[in-house]
């Protein structure tokens, strides 16, 4: 079973390097965003794949972290740093 | 291999798939309102099935519990980056597409 999630959380790591082009390429920062969002979730299933081929509880814990990192990174964005055209106030 | 490992190995590729699906979406797809929905397809399902095939093996209850706090975590992260990203778009005037 270890070469089965280890071979697994090596997919799911081409995944995330096939996802760079989009961050790379945008065309806007959403898109980027949307890329990043993607990265992390992979990542948790990465490590979760790794927790249990190596029997190591920490990884767990890293993903837990990951896992609560991705909400608060996203609102981060929408609300602090993704720039919004100046004139449009009107709507909300 | 017992029976839970086939079980397991199932949900897991079934869940990799899932990903590979989303990134392949993300790549593919026109606008930013076509890949969230790529994107959360990958969050929801994807992480789900990973997490249910590991679900399986797991041996205690608590372990078992962080594994489902982790998907709900996400799941939440999901929905609510899904729903702000898109009203932020439309906020900002990104067009639908549009054949």
């Amino acid at each position: 079973m270890q070469i089965l999630y280890l071979s697994l959380a090596l997919f799911l790591l081409l995944n995330l390097g096939a996802g760079m082009w989009r961050v790379l390429r945008g065309p806007s920062a959403a898109d980027r965003m949307l890329a990043a969002q993607l990265f992390g979730t992979t990542a948790v299933g990465m490590l979760l794949l790794l927790a249990q081929a190596y029997d190591n509880n920490a990884l767990r814990d890293v993903a837990l972290v990951f896992a609560l990192l991705a909400a608060v990174t996203a609102v981060a964005f929408v609300r602090r740093t993704w720039p919004e055209p100046e004139s449009k106030h009107d709507t909300d | 291999m017992t029976l839970t490992d086939y079980l397991s190995a199932v949900l897991l590729f079934a869940g990799a798939f899932f990903f590979l699906a989303g990134t392949l979406g993300l790549l593919r797809f026109p606008d930013v309102y076509t890949r969230l929905h790529a994107l959360t397809k990958a969050d929801n399902v994807g992480l789900g099935l990973i997490v249910a095939g590991l679900l399986v093996q797991a041996e205690t209850w608590a372990g078992a519990g962080k594994l489902i706090l982790i998907w709900l975590l996400v799941l939440l992260a999901g929905a609510s980056v899904a729903n702000l990203i898109a009203h932020g778009a439309l906020r900002r005037g990104i067009r639908v597409w549009k054949q």
